[in-house]
């Protein structure tokens, strides 16, 4: 089973709750996977420390004009919808950088003048962190369209056991190509007023996914009535509260992560395995 | 005129707290809000809206069941899997809307001419009056994709209402990430205020996107939000800033204060002339001075 953890906000704990169920997980003796699939800025390493396995480049298929062969009849440029191939007056040229890979040109071609080939966009690395599984994207630096990436890592991820998907933060494209082949959606959300209403995007930005999902609210230093009445108007329940603690920020800030450095909070992440794992299917080993 | 952006690679690093509080400082400026899938600044800004756009960036494929012959051709070539099919072929193929990037290869192939392409309604922009001055925003509708093109409408509407208006800046809000978004909204700005936190992750995240605004040529600076939560790593961090030739503007301190101007709807520098406020009107003064610099 895959469970995704996402946020419409950036920083509001996606990667510290990511690890920390990981974490939870192995000790209570599951197979467990990380998979990182926040590939603009993945950060799981940093706290997982995997042995680092191995890794692979991450091609796109990019069209190539072969100048020889082509009759200039226009078609490509006129089929293409992102404008990443545009034939001039002599000569067709192609901006990789805006193409998104379909395949239209090198089908619409009349004169079989357009091979596809590879264009790297980034890598996809394994390795392990004790018995935690560890798989993570990262992107290239000036590379515009990660979900190709994303998809790569998710292909990665095995079967078998339980896959946390640490996603990338917003509601668009990213966001939305690593959650929707999950089985289960955590969302992590903080008591400020920008938490709340990101929170209320993704909630809407997921709703045509049937997917169950429950909220991990964090930094919580005192009761947060606003977040309660956004989640149960969305149907959704508040499955943990991660206080605002001192401790966690700076065992943070260091590298470390909560199960190692504050043991006295590893029960909220037994507590939200507990609430997670009976929607979720019975997976416990 | 100097188009400013504010970054961080990671996010919740107080992007949007700081360009609010900085636009509060500028004086005449146009404020835009490019995280145009988590807009946060209206939230601060309370902006009047004064003119509406319907925004679609792209198409999506529909299939007419009425003439589609279940050939499943269209499943085979899509690229994004964005064809759907019961496994009996009983029912239509239906077309999976967040998979679906309009690039129409399945309306071309169709031998039925069943499947036509249509824009997508991906969301609205919008010009609006806030006290600190026009502010353009938008809102990508929830799970949408084609962000990168409605960041360049809404940055090319900003400059043209800075011409206009005579503003001396603008303040463009950025989103986290350095993929599609974040290049539109930095590409060809004049100054990249990287806004970063005092942690490994913070530290890690700096390094990439400050790669990235070297990528495009745009002058960069770093700014320390909370530093005084890790000390030791912020001086790291200014450190190897430092060495990339990037200057650190400024260091702001962790302050609870921040969140509550946050609830307030205030910016920082409204709700408080504290030391958190101070170290801000440093940055900001700090920003001011280098791009004089460089006229």
């Amino acid at each position: 089973m895959k469970i995704a953890v996402a946020s419409g906000k950036g920083g509001t704990g996606k990667t510290t709750v990511a690890v920390n169920l990981s974490l939870f997980l192995v000790d209570a003796g599951l197979k467990v996977t990380y998979a990182d699939c926040d590939v603009e800025e993945p950060d799981g390493h940093l706290f997982l420390k995997p042995k680092s396995g191995l890794k692979r480049r991450v091609a796109v298929l990019v069209p190539q004009v072969n100048p020889e062969a082509c009759n200039l009849c226009g078609k490509c440029g006129a089929f293409c919808r992102y404008s990443a191939i545009v034939v001039l007056k002599e000569k067709v040229v192609t901006f990789p950088e805006l193409c998104h890979n379909c395949g239209v040109c090198a089908y619409v071609c009349s004169a079989q003048a357009i091979t596809e080939v590879n264009r790297y966009i980034g890598s996809v690395e394994r390795g392990s962190a004790g018995k935690l599984n560890f798989i993570s994207g990262c992107l290239d630096i000036g590379q515009a369209i990660s979900p190709p990436l994303i998809k790569d890592v998710l292909k990665e991820t095995p079967d078998s056991g339980v896959t946390i998907v640490d996603a990338p933060p917003g509601t668009s494209c990213p966001a939305m190509t690593a959650v929707s082949d999950c089985d289960y959606l955590l969302l992590v959300t903080e008591p400020t007023p920008f938490g709340r209403h990101d929170l209320e995007l993704m909630l809407q930005a997921v709703c045509s996914l049937s997917i169950p999902k429950g909220v991990v609210l964090n930094r919580v230093s005192s009761p947060d009535t606003a977040t309660e009445k956004l989640c149960s108007r969305y149907g959704v329940s508040i499955l943990s509260r991660i206080p605002e603690d001192r401790l966690i920020a700076e065992a943070y800030s260091k590298g470390l992560t909560v199960w190692e450095a504050v043991p006295g909070y590893r029960t909220l992440f037994a507590d939200l395995w507990s609430r997670i794992e009976p929607i979720a299917g019975g997976y416990m080993a | 005129m100097k188009e400013i952006v504010v970054i961080s690679g990671k996010g919740g690093t107080g992007k949007t707290s700081l360009t609010a509080a900085f636009a509060g400082l500028a004086g005449k400026c146009v404020l835009a809000d490019c995280d145009v899938d988590a807009a946060d600044l209206h939230l601060l800004l309370q902006p009047q809206v004064r003119e509406r756009y319907e925004f679609s960036g792209g198409g999506r494929a529909e299939i007419k069941a009425e003439k589609c012959s279940k050939c499943g051709l269209c499943r085979q070539i899509c690229r994004f899997d964005a064809v759907r099919y019961s496994a009996d072929k009983k029912s239509f193929p239906t077309v999976d809307p967040l998979a679906c990037e309009g690039c129409g290869f399945c309306a071309i192939v169709c031998p039925a001419d069943a499947i036509e392409i249509r824009p997508a309604a991906n969301g609205e922009w919008y010009v609006s009056d806030t006290r600190l001055g026009s502010m353009v925003h938008a809102c990508l509708r929830p799970g949408e994709g084609n962000s990168g093109k409605l960041v360049a409408l809404v940055r090319s509407r900003a400059r043209k209402i800075a011409a206009e208006d005579g503003s001396a800046y603008i303040l463009i809000d950025g989103s986290p990430g350095l993929g599609c978004p974040v290049i539109a909204s930095v590409a060809g700005s004049d100054m990249a205020v990287i806004v970063t936190e005092p942690t490994i992750s913070g530290e890690h995240d700096l390094l990439r996107i400050s790669a990235l605004t070297k990528h495009f040529r745009v002058p960069t600076v770093v700014c320390i939000n909370r530093s005084d939560i890790n000390p030791a790593i912020a001086d790291r961090i200014a450190a190897v800033s430092e060495a990339q030739g990037l200057e650190v503007v400024g260091r702001i301190r962790y302050d609870k204060i921040v969140t509550e101007a946050q609830m307030a709807a205030k910016t920082v520098n409204e709700y408080t002339d504290g030391l958190v406020a101070e170290e801000i009107m440093t940055a900001w003064r700090r920003i001011i001075t280098l791009n004089k610099g460089r006229e």
